[in-house]
Formats: C-alpha cells, sequence, structure tokens
C-alpha cells in the first residue's frame, strides 16, 4: 500500500473525509490575494518506559491527531489548527487562516501532481516491532550491563521511547503527498560517585526504525556502557584551561558545530529577512578549502531524514559550502519563492499545531584525507573535545556556543588529561576558515539530536570526521 | 497602556466573571476518566485536563506576517494498582476516547514494577479552600487590533534610532485556558488562567557587523502590560548598544548579572535542590539543608498567593496546597523544592512544588544598577547567557556570554564572544549585592547580581 492510501485510510476515511473535500477547503481558502494555501493532517502515537532503581517505573502513552491550516499571500501568513479531523472543523480553521487576506488577484488550485518519493524507512510501527516484556526485558539488560561496569556506578536511568507517526498533506500548488514516519530512541543516564565526587553522563541513540535496532549489534549494551565509560572519565577530570587554543574535534555528534556555527544562519527565512550573519554571502569565502558541508534528508532511518519534508516536498541532498565556498540556502516553499529559488524539501514543523520553516534535517561535513591520530599529533598544547551537551547561536552576530562533556588536554601531540566540560565559544561566519586539517573518519551522531527554532523542536542529525580549528576560545577557569 | 499615543486603543475588559469554558461540563469530563479507572481496577487515579485559545500575531517592517489562531486541548490519566502505576493522555475527550486512555494506563500499569513511593498525595496535604488567586483577564482584542498594537511596538523601536537597520518584528500574543486536576481521594478542581504578551526584536547594522536584541513584557492583565511604545524604545536601546562590540582578554573579574539574567542562576539553585535531584544524589547541593549557601543576609521566599502573579497557584499539579514558606533565611537552607513522591522518597512532606516553584523572591539591597556598576568600579556587566554548559551535579558552570565592560564605575563599550566560568557554590557564596531594578515577568523575581570574581576567557 503507498503511503498516500495509507494516510488515507488512517487520517481520512474514519471522520468521511475524501480527497475532493480537501480541494474544495483550499479553493474556498484562494480568494483574494491568498497565493498558497496548505492543509497538513497529523497523527502520532508515542510511548515511553522509563527504568530507575533497577525497576521499570513508568510508561505513557499518548494518542495525537489534528490538522494545521495555512494560507500565505506573499510575505504574509494565516494559521489555524484544528485537533478535530472532520469537515467542519477543517471549514472552520480555512476561515480563521485567511483572515490576512486583502482585496487581490484570484489564484487557482492547481490538480494533483505526482510525486517522486524516497523510501529510506521501512512503514514499520515501532511501538509494535517487540512486546511489552522484551521492551522491559531490553530496559534491565541495559541497567544490569550499567552497574556491572563499575561498583562506583549508583544509579541508572533508562528510557526507551517509541513513535508511529503520519502524515498527509495537501497544498494548492498541486501536492498531494503522505508519509509514515516511525522513530525510536534509547537514553541511558548513569551517576557515578566515588567519595564526594559524582558526575553524571548520558548515552543513547536511535532512528527510524523498530526497537529491533537496539538488540541488533548489542547497541543497548554498548550505551550503557558508554555512559559509563564517559561517567568515569569525568570523575577523573581536572580544571578546563581558559583562553584562546588549537581545538581538536571529535568525529561524529561534535558536529553539533556545524549545526550552530554555519547550519542556522543558512536556513532561508533568516536570509531572506537579511538578519543572517551569512545574509548575500553566496559565492563568498566563508571556511578553509577543507570544508565541504551538506544538509541531507536522504540518508537511510536516520533520525533527521524524511521521505517528504512537512510541505510535501521530497527530501534532498543540499550542498551549502564547496570547498570553503558557500554555495546555498534550505529552504522551505515560501521562501523559496520569495527568494526565487525552489524549496530543499526543509520546511519542517513540529506538529500540525506548528507553522513550518526551513530547518535542517542531517548536517555534516565530508570527509577530508588526514588520519585522526595525526591531527592529534600536529597540536602542541591545546584541547580535544569528543562529547558535546549541545549549543547555541546568535545568527545576527555570528556568535555561537556549543559545550563539551568530554574533553582532554592535548600535549606535546598527546592525549593527556580529562578536562571538566567546558563551553567553547566562536563566530560562525570564520570559524571554519579555521580548520586546518579534516579527518578520513566521517561519522555521523548516534540519533540522538533536537533542535530548538521559535519554540518548535525537531529531529535532526549531525555529524563530522575529526578535525582541527587552529584557534577557538576554550571557556574554563585554569 | 498609559502611554500609547496614538492608533487604534485595544480595548480592555475587566475580569470576566462569566466562564469562557463550560467547567461544569469539562469537570464531568475528569469524573468519567476517574471513574473510569475504577471500573477497570485501578485502585486509585488523578487526571489532569486543560483546554487553551488565543490569538499571535507578529508585524515585520510595518506589514502583517503571522497571524496564528490557537486552540489546544488534552486530557491526562495516571492509574494506580497499589503501587504500580501507568499513564496515558489523548487531545480527544469523546467517551470513547476515555475509556481507550485509561484502558492505555492500566495496561502499562500491568508490566511496570511496584515502586512503594508511588501513588497519590496523602488526602490531608490536598487544598481545601481554593482562593481566588486573580489569574484570569481576559483581553478582548480582535486580530486587526493586536496587528495595530505590534504594528506600534515595532515603529517605535525603528523610529528610536537610525542604526536600526531591519527588523525580526513586533508580535503581541494572547491566551487563556483552563486546567483541571481531580483524584480519587475526591479532590476536583479547576480554575481560568491568562497570559498576554508584547515583545519587539529588531537589528541594528554599524559598518559590516549586525546586531540583535530584543525587549518583551508578559502579564496576566493586558492593561499591566508595558505600552508599545515603550517595549519597541527598550528594544532598539538593547539592540544599539550592542554595536560595535570588542572581545574580551582572558581574565578574572567580578560581574553583574542583570536582572533577567540573574534569573537564570536562580533558576540552576532550584535544580540543585529539587526532590528529584536530592534523591537520586546528582546535585552539588546535596544534602544541603540547614548549610550555608549564600552569604547571611540572603532571604528567598516562595509566594505562591500572590493575586495575578504569573507563578502564582492555589494548589499544585497534584492537588497539594501551596503555601509561602522561606526557601533559604540568613543564606541558610532552608527547604527543598518537593513533590509528593520525591518527598516519600526524602521521609519528607511535599512542599506542594509539583510542577515547580509558586513566585520566588529574593531580598534585594536599595540600590540602582547604576550604583552597583559604579561600586563594581572594573569588571563586566552581562546582559545575556548561551548555551548548556550547566552542569548542576557538580556546579561547574561555563557559559558564553555578552554584556559591557566598566571602569572606573561606568559603561565603556560592549563586549561579546567570551565565556564566563566559575562553580555555583562560590558563584553564590560571592554574592555582594541584589539590585533594586526587579524583573516581575515569570515566576521568579530578582535584581541585578553582582558577584566577586569569576573567569572570563576571551580570544
Amino acid at each position: 500500500m503507498s503511503y498516500l492510501e495509507t494516510a488515507n485510510d488512517i487520517l481520512l476515511s474514519p471522520t468521511g473525509l475524501e480527497v475532493n473535500d480537501l480541494q474544495n477547503v483550499l479553493d474556498q481558502m484562494m480568494g483574494n490575494s491568498i497565493n498558497q494555501a496548505d492543509l497538513y493532517f497529523q497523527t502520532s502515537r508515542h510511548e515511553s518506559w522509563v527504568l530507575e532503581d533497577g525497576i521499570v517505573k513508568e510508561g505513557n502513552y499518548n494518542i495525537e491527531q489534528g490538522v494545521g491550516v495555512r494560507a500565505i499571500s506573499g510575505e504574509k501568513t494565516g494559521f489555524s489548527y484544528s485537533d478535530e479531523i472532520v469537515l467542519p472543523a477543517l471549514n472552520q480553521a480555512a476561515d480563521a487562516a485567511k483572515t490576512i487576506a486583502r482585496a487581490g488577484q484570484q489564484n487557482q488550485v492547481q490538480a494533483w501532481k505526482k510525486h517522486s518519493s524516497h523510501n529510506l524507512y521501512l512503514p514499520v510501527d515501532p511501538l509494535d516491532s517487540l512486546n511489552t516484556d522484551e521492551k522491559i526485558d531490553l530496559l534491565k539488560q541495559v541497567d544490569a550491563e550499567a552497574r556491572k561496569q563499575d561498583p562506583r556506578i549508583k544509579q541508572v536511568i533508562a528510557s526507551l521511547v517509541g513513535v508511529h507517526e503520519v502524515v498527509l498533506v495537501a497544498s494548492s500548488d498541486g501536492t498531494l503527498n503522505a508519509d509514515v514516519r516511525p522513530l525510536v530512541r534509547m537514553n541511558v543516564t548513569v551517576i557515578a560517585e566515588d567519595g564526594d565526587k559524582r558526575e553524571q553522563a548520558s548515552s543513547g541513540g536511535g532512528g527510524r526504525v523498530g526497537y529491533e535496532y537496539f538488540i541488533e549489534e548489542d547497541r543497548a549494551l554498548g550505551f550503557a556502557r558508554e555512559a559509563v565509560r564517559q561517567a568515569l572519565v569525568n570523575l577523573k577530570a581536572v580544571e578546563a584551561p581558559a583562553g584562546a587554543m588549537p581545538v581538536v574535534l571529535g568525529a561524529g555528534w561534535p558536529g553539533v558545530l556545524l549545526h550552530e556555527a554555519v547550519g542556522h544562519g543558512l536556513e532561508g527565512d533568516f536570509n531572506r529577512k537579511g538578519s543572517s550573519a551569512f545574509s548575500g554571502r553566496i559565492g563568498e569565502r566563508v571556511a578553509s578549502s577543507l570544508c565541504t558541508i551538506v544538509d541531507d534528508g536522504t540518508l537511510d532511518a536516520r533520525r533527521g531524514s524524511l521521505n517528504m519534508d512537512d510541505e510535501g516536498t521530497t527530501t534532498q541532498q543540499t550542498m551549502l559550502i564547496e570547498k570553503g565556498i558557500l554555495k546555498g540556502y534550505m529552504q522551505d516553499k515560501m521562501n523559496a519563492e520569495l527568494m526565487g529559488e525552489k524549496s530543499t524539501g526543509n520546511g519542517r514543523r513540529e506538529s500540525y499545531a506548528h507553522l513550518p520553516m526551513p530547518r535542517m534535517t542531517n548536517t555534516y561535513m565530508l570527509a577530508g584525507e588526514h588520519d585522526p591520530q595525526e591531527i592529534i599529533e600536529s597540536v602542541d598544547k591545546g584541547v580535544y573535545a569528543v562529547n558535546f551537551g549541545g549549543g547555541q547561536v546568535d545568527i545576527t552576530s555570528g556568535k555561537f556556543v556549543f559545550s563539551a562533556s568530554e574533553a582532554y588536554l592535548i600535549e606535546k601531540g598527546k592525549i593527556t588529561q580529562p578536562i571538566k566540560g567546558a563551553t567553547l565559544i566562536g563566530n560562525g561566519p570564520d570559524v571554519l576558515t579555521r580548520v586546518s586539517m579534516v579527518g578520513n573518519d566521517l561519522k555521523l551522531d548516534t540519533g540522538v539530536g533536537v533542535c530548538g527554532k521559535e519554540g518548535q523542536s525537531v529531529r535532526v542529525g549531525v555529524g563530522q570526521p575529526t578535525l582541527k580549528v587552529d584557534s577557538l576560545t576554550v571557556g574554563g577557569t585554569a | 497602556m498609559s502611554s500609547s499615543k496614538s492608533g487604534q486603543k485595544p480595548k480592555l475588559q475587566q475580569v470576566d466573571p462569566s466562564n469562557p469554558y463550560d467547567s461544569d461540563n469539562l469537570k464531568s469530563v475528569v469524573n468519567d476518566l476517574l471513574q473510569e479507572a475504577k471500573t477497570q481496577g485501578a485502585s486509585a487515579a488523578e487526571a489532569g485536563l486543560s483546554v487553551e485559545s488565543g490569538l499571535s500575531v507578529t508585524v515585520r517592517l510595518g506589514d502583517v506576517e503571522t497571524i496564528e489562531h490557537n486552540r489546544d486541548k488534552g486530557l491526562a490519566i495516571t492509574v494506580y494498582f497499589g503501587h504500580r502505576k501507568g499513564a496515558a493522555s489523548t487531545s480527544d475527550f469523546s467517551p470513547k476516547a476515555i475509556k481507550e486512555t485509561v484502558k492505555a494506563a492500566c495496561d502499562i500499569a500491568r508490566y511496570t514494577e511496584d515502586d512503594q513511593y508511588a501513588g497519590l498525595p496523602e488526602k490531608d496535604s490536598l487544598a481545601t479552600d481554593i482562593p481566588d488567586l486573580e489569574l484570569y483577564h481576559p483581553w478582548a482584542i480582535s486580530a486587526e487590533e493586536a496587528v495595530e498594537l505590534a504594528k506600534e511596538c515595532e515603529d517605535a523601536a525603528r523610529a528610536e534610532d537610525k542604526r536600526i537597520t531591519n527588523s525580526e518584528g513586533g508580535s503581541v500574543s494572547s491566551h487563556t485556558g483552563i486546567r483541571l486536576y481531580g483524584n480519587s481521594h475526591g479532590f476536583l478542581n479547576g480554575y481560568n488562567t491568562s497570559r498576554h504578551s508584547m515583545s519587539c526584536t529588531v537589528i541594528a547594522g554599524q559598518d559590516d557587523a549586525m546586531q540583535r536584541d530584543y525587549w518583551y513584557d508578559v502579564n496576566r492583565d493586558a492593561n499591566k502590560l508595558e505600552s508599545a511604545t515603550d517595549i519597541g524604545k527598550h528594544a532598539a536601546q538593547r539592540t544599539v548598544a550592542r554595536l560595535a562590540a570588542k572581545n574580551m582578554p582572558t581574565c578574572q573579574v567580578p560581574v553583574i548579572f542583570k536582572a533577567e539574567v540573574a534569573k537564570g542562576l536562580i533558576s540552576h539553585l532550584l535544580s540543585g535542590v529539587r526532590g528529584g535531584a536530592q534523591y537520586r544524589k546528582a546535585t552539588f547541593l546535596l544534602d544541603h539543608l540547614g548549610k550555608q549557601i549564600f552569604p547571611d543576609r540572603i532571604r528567598l521566599d516562595e509566594r505562591p498567593h500572590i493575586k495575578g502573579g504569573l507563578g502564582s497557584a492555589p494548589y499544585d499539579n497534584e492537588g497539594v496546597i501551596t503555601s509561602a514558606r522561606d526557601l533559604v533565611t540568613d543564606g541558610v537552607l532552608k527547604g527543598y523544592v518537593l513533590d509528593s513522591y520525591s518527598a516519600r522518597r526524602l521521609g519528607m512532606q511535599s512542599t506542594g512544588n509539583a510542577g515547580g516553584i509558586h513566585n520566588l523572591y529574593i531580598n534585594h539591597d536599595d540600590i540602582s544598577l547604576q550604583n552597583m556598576i559604579k561600586e563594581m568600579d572594573k569588571g563586566l556587566v552581562i546582559t545575556e547567557v548561551m548555551g548548556q554548559g550547566v552542569n548542576t551535579v557538580t556546579g561547574d558552570y561555563s557559559r558564553g556570554a555578552s554584556g559591557f565592560w566598566v571602569e572606573n564605575g561606568e559603561i565603556q563599550y560592549p563586549v561579546e564572544e567570551f565565556t564566563l566560568a566559575g562553580r555555583l557554590p562560590d558563584m553564590f557564596m560571592g554574592l555582594q549585592r541584589v539590585g533594586n531594578d526587579l524583573d516581575v515577568r515569570g515566576g521568579v523575581i530578582t535584581g541585578s547580581w553582582l558577584i566577586d570574581n569569576m573567569t572570563v576567557a576571551g580570544g
């Protein structure tokens, strides 16, 4: 069964809605200067299980569904939504959304078009991919694995989350597209105690797959061991240095550097409005020639991947920076049209109750040629940071931060002591010009990222090879 | 709205005694949920329900950018079979959905394990007298009027200084809602609330550099919002002041956290004294009850029953009565922030903080921000902090920041792209002054903080 048939069965049929009705609703919205209208139907089932103190104490199940109705007139957007998917509620939301309309030209709804589509993940229901006993057993194995690593592990909190989501988009531009999106996530947090010292560390991952993913290749147990390893390393951490110095970033999740330093600044809305430090800089050098960075929503089964974005546009790989030169922005339909470009399949929204806007999917830097060991050996005195808590950026001034949760001193080309977590700060438009070495070890994160923008959260991925920034400010105390 | 100079003035109305939501009908939904839980065999249950609606508009460069109509509802149930529990939620209030949601929660409780601390709060801890805290002040504002007001706000910002070159817009939003909570002890109450806000974000340019900043106000009563013009002007002044920012050298200096960022420091304190952090032993303030954590003149007290307060609540998310109390007296930690579960884990009583703190105040000195700057003589004034970088297990603090460099008791120039680092216990003990420039927007109310010494890393 196609995604569209599945979505029709789950979202429309139970309430007697037909695809023709959607066309009629869109038709009614298109009068008076409204040049685009769209409907976003969504249903999602969400479950979570939490283990603490060695027992599974909490479980939660949630069903959410609704329809978001948007009307666009040039740079103006009207938006309304309803948590009831029935025709009267849909008409009411449509009336509210079109209140932005002014007298103007009458636009037409296009006939439904055919869409190419990806099959990046199977339309499985993750909630049914294991039975409840198996889910609980998995959490208990994780608990036992973490505790047996070291007697200093005093607490283990493990959680398992599954989401099954079906979305359907109908737009006046002829888009009629649907997606069935599975998602699973596991997290393990441990607390280690050594005398008076305490440290907490977390590890986890997931993707657009079923829960069996965590059993395969012992992934769940691997998360437990990794959380313990990080907590024990941090028990021995000394004060972090303060000041500008060479910083080597590990492969994978440290790609949060790219997400903050350049990713947000290359989102289409900020660049249309001229509010980004990267505005108007296409074709200019913004990174060293070693840096090629893409946003790619088409990676198999990854957390940040989508068969189509939330405007029904098929996702793609978008070149952002090629050999250091700024090549393009990430676009949704509205900003693309206003800038005379095409949507890059980055129109995303938290849910039917939120407006879409340009957002990242999986953002990463392509591999370079250096052996990671060689990169570390090239540093006389600096920092090697391999795990991060997260980051933030001011896209207008370009200043960004990201906070290391596992890092080491490099002294005379060797990794010596672990240091306490510290925030690194830099300027987006020039930090990548100081990238002097890029490793051959490109890695993507394990599937844990959540990105917040204007109050909306979406799931994203990041990745990079090991790389060296010649000078970055490290916010320690020593 | 005293200084609205021109244009359409929004219609403001007094407290509407008539209820916009059919609270009797909603109460019966909660009752049905609790009843269904009993029917399906639960030994105890608790349920919450909320309905909210509102309007948000944004105007950018003098023209409408977005008009959003919000309408949300949801219900959630937690069932107990002895000490096993399960929870489920939905946005569907139909009888069929109620049955299914309760069943989903009961199915979960069949698999969770006995947790001797799990259960409803003790019956005698529940609120019985529910005071009217005047939390509901509807604002009869149409989309068109909200657009006019947002326009006035943004116009004021753009007119304030010619270096304001761009804008992310002026916004006005108005929301009302009702929240009900009931449990199988027989507790079932609910009340209406409102929340209105206005904000403005503008961009200033000079040479090749751009800076962005914002200002906002939020209140339960729209009559008490700062005027649109003042919010716009304030946003513009803050933005322009950041132009031509310099970098900082790595150094150790005293630091003033402006009130709006000092609030964040109080939130780190709250993370450390939360029941969950205490019973997990995951806090830099482990077992600190009765210990000195601030200089001895510092008092922090919770005032849950302030009329119209943004953090006010007659009872917490479990129906437990809220009451005024000291969290810190003479610099000594007097209590934790507990719900009934964490209280049982710690062998204590719930402090009525399921869902968080309700209006926390810190006592302040009779000193203005300007005089604090004078007193500091040389150091930093911090207006923004960025990123995570706060570890409330170890107390290590390291965040990105921007603000102003002070020398000879006066602000010299804006500074950016540096970090501030220290240890939270040292920062709290190093609190020398709290200004009288109180920021009352939100559930934590403080003036600016002067801290004796922090490490700055710059480049």
